[in-house]
């Protein structure tokens, strides 16, 4: 029994390379496979077949233009320097166009590459998105991933396009970079008087958090009943087993209520698919509708007030004399 | 266990222990300074504070003498601005201030070996002129910012001849911009912005050209806050700047729930406002202008005057020298009469060429 107590996988089970099973609209030839014993550690042994396609080729290629634009700009910002390349490479960007452009195109260096760079994204996005699509119905699939998927690229459309479009400017819109797109969340939340106090903002911050409490709870729930067959949930949900029974029970102990073997799942998806949904909702409403979510919430009886405990401070510019002097 | 848990179990020791590295060691302390919850507190490292103060340079302040009656520009040629100053308190004066600016070099530092001494052979004898007129200036008439403690040139220089923390226009990161790799002025680890990728030079829009700071809507719907991200990264650097040039965080003046509203501030936002005017109008009206006096090697990529910033006089504590103050000992260095050379040379710039 001491097998199931380990958090990395301890059996590998291997067969023949497997090609997966037949379906009627495949036109590729699958390629490739073979077995690989750090990753069975991990997951399954066998590697491949691999399916590209042409929504993944023209993806790969479209991402790979972006990362290249993206990159070449870091890289001549450092004069070409290799080293300085490595050393400085979360500090690099490119940079969206300076607010005086709006919505025009900018010339090259001034923002032309980073609406280059962001359609090629975009368009290797989009097309990864009917990639995953497309290989879930070929395989008789419901198409959960791709809609989940679609979650997380309807708050980078937010973001990077529909907010900026809204705002009449792609000054609004998010650097490529490591740190500098973390100084610019910083800053938008500054800009807009504190994001903290956004309801949607809040949301998706449950969502967050929730995901990965469900996630812990679920996971830690299948692995206690794993010796008992509890990994194998399908056959749970139809024929419950005493592992579907413990854990079940488990829970009813410890909080009162249990989500089913087959609910939780349903859990776990709409939180994980709400938290950028919500988060998207967010941004989208901050500097259209809303212009300082502070006072808004003051507005709203949202963010309480504190009892002073300074000595009252006035703001000096709004004193009649003595400017500063 | 075999062989490749032990090795792993190994490796997860040798990552533990490193990490340990990267802390901090208690004790720190940490005093609240505003309502409880609001995470309004400093958070000092005694012993690193410790270690500043004991390597602060303070020299020794010479004994006062008595009087001898006379005054400075009865008894010496070519005293511009200390004219009114008692005779010996002026020779006093000036071993204290050879002691603050260039203990090194000496007086020659300034007054060139051979020639009187009352000759302006010397760029630095005119700027250090320049430089005493800036410091009566302040003490007299930037009391919203330095309060009774003042300033002398001790806390500005320390012991160098041209003090540690000064900036010049513009980011020389040694590159002509072409086709591609417009940084747009951010995106390096610089220092000016505590190491963040924020705007690297957040001195001249705000403490030379007086451009917008406050970016925040004062109204909770949009209605017309013209200001931009981009602006708001600009004033984040200025704050970076502030935060490292205190040593402090945002909560030494602000609330960070709201960082706008004065209401929920403490009072040393108010001192510090005071004190990015101050920096302003000294930029301006005193270091800038002598880029006509100071030789090539002492300015700036751009040909631009040395100039200061919060970090000029702080360097790194809340207040300069923690607070000692040395202008009771020249009392001169605060002129109550302020003498026509204090009146300001240029107004204030509005804001920089506009760029898109």
């Amino acid at each position: 029994m001491a097998e199931y107590q380990n958090i990395f996988t301890q059996v590998q089970v291997r067969g023949p390379l497997y090609a997966g099973i037949p379906t009627q609209r495949d036109i590729y030839d699958r390629v490739g496979g073979g077995f690989y014993y750090w990753l069975g550690r991990i997951g399954d042994a066998q590697v491949g077949p691999f399916y590209l396609g042409w929504t993944g080729l023209a993806s790969l290629i479209c991402g790979f233009i972006a990362i290249e634009i993206i990159g070449l700009n870091m890289w001549a910002s450092v004069n070409w320097d290799p080293i300085q390349f490595v050393r400085q490479l979360p500090w690099l960007a490119l940079e969206p166009p300076a607010p005086g452009y709006g919505l025009s195109i900018p010339p090259l260096n001034e923002g032309g590459w980073w609406l280059m760079a962001g359609f090629f994204l975009t368009a290797a996005i989009f097309l990864w998105w009917l990639r995953v699509y497309r290989r879930a119905v070929s395989l008789g699939m419901g198409t959960h991933v791709a809609w989940a998927f679609a979650s997380a690229i309807w708050l980078y459309l937010v973001l990077g396009f529909i907010r900026p479009l809204l705002m009449g400017s792609w000054a609004e819109a998010v650097p490529f970079g490591i740190f500098p797109h973390l100084d610019w969340t910083a800053a938008f939340s500054i800009r807009y008087g504190n994001l903290f106090y956004n309801p949607f903002h809040m949301l998706s911050i449950v969502f967050l958090y929730g995901s990965t409490l469900l996630f812990a709870m679920h996971g830690a729930t299948i692995l206690a009943v794993s010796h008992l067959g509890g990994e194998r949930e399908i056959e749970q949900i139809l024929d419950r087993g005493t592992a579907g029974e413990r854990a079940a029970l488990f829970w009813r102990w410890t909080m009162g209520f249990n989500a089913t073997v087959e609910s939780i799942h349903r859990w776990a998806w709409w939180f994980a698919v709400l938290c950028p949904l919500t988060g998207g909702i967010g941004i989208l409403l901050t500097g259209t509708v809303v212009d300082n979510w502070y006072l808004w919430g003051v507005k709203h009886g949202l963010a309480p007030p504190y009892p002073a405990v300074f000595p009252a401070v006035i703001d000096p510019s709004t004193l009649a004399t003595g400017a500063g002097q | 266990m075999n062989f490749q848990v032990k090795l792993a179990g190994a490796l997860a020791v040798l990552v533990a222990v490193g990490l340990l590295f990267t802390f901090e060691y208690l004790p720190i302390d940490t005093s609240q300074s505003g309502y409880r919850g609001t995470g309004m507190a400093q958070i000092v490292n005694r012993r690193a504070s410790e270690k500043a103060f004991a390597a602060l340079r303070i020299p020794e302040v010479p004994d006062p003498l008595p009087p001898s009656g006379k005054k400075a520009s009865e008894v010496y040629a070519n005293v511009k601005v200390l004219g009114d100053v008692d005779s010996d308190e002026f020779i006093r004066l000036m071993a204290a201030i050879t002691e603050w600016v260039s203990p090194d070099a000496g007086c020659a530092y300034c007054h060139k070996d051979g020639d009187d001494l009352s000759a302006d052979t010397l760029y630095s004898k005119v700027v250090a002129r320049r430089m005493l007129e800036m410091t009566r200036h302040i003490n007299s008439n930037w009391k919203t910012h330095v309060g009774e403690t003042g300033v002398t040139c001790n806390t500005c220089h320390a012991g160098n001849p041209v003090p540690r923390n000064i900036w010049f226009k513009g980011i020389d990161d040694g590159r002509e911009v072409g086709m591609l790799g417009n940084r747009a002025g951010q995106n390096m680890p610089a220092t000016t912005v505590g190491l963040s990728s924020l705007p690297a030079d957040p001195f001249s829009p705000f403490l030379l050209y007086a451009n917008e700071i406050r970016v925040v809507s004062k109204e909770a719907l949009p209605v017309d806050n013209q200001q931009t991200i981009k602006k708001t990264e600009a004033t984040y650097g200025l704050m970076m700047h502030m935060s490292k040039a205190l040593g402090v965080n945002c909560t030494y003046c602000h609330n960070s729930r709201s960082f706008s509203s004065w209401d929920q501030s403490s009072p040393k936002r108010a001192t510090s406002w005071y004190g990015i005017r101050m920096a302003r109008s000294l930029n301006m009206t005193y270091l800038e202008p002598l880029k006509d006096t100071l030789p090539p090697v002492r300015l700036g990529p751009h040909g631009d005057a040395p100039k200061l910033n919060c970090a000029t006089c702080h360097q790194g504590a809340f207040k300069p020298l923690y607070g000692k103050s040395q202008l009771a000992d020249f009392p001169e260095l605060s002129a109550t009469g302020q003498t026509k050379a204090d009146a300001p040379a240029a107004p204030p710039k509005q804001v920089p060429p506009a760029k898109k």
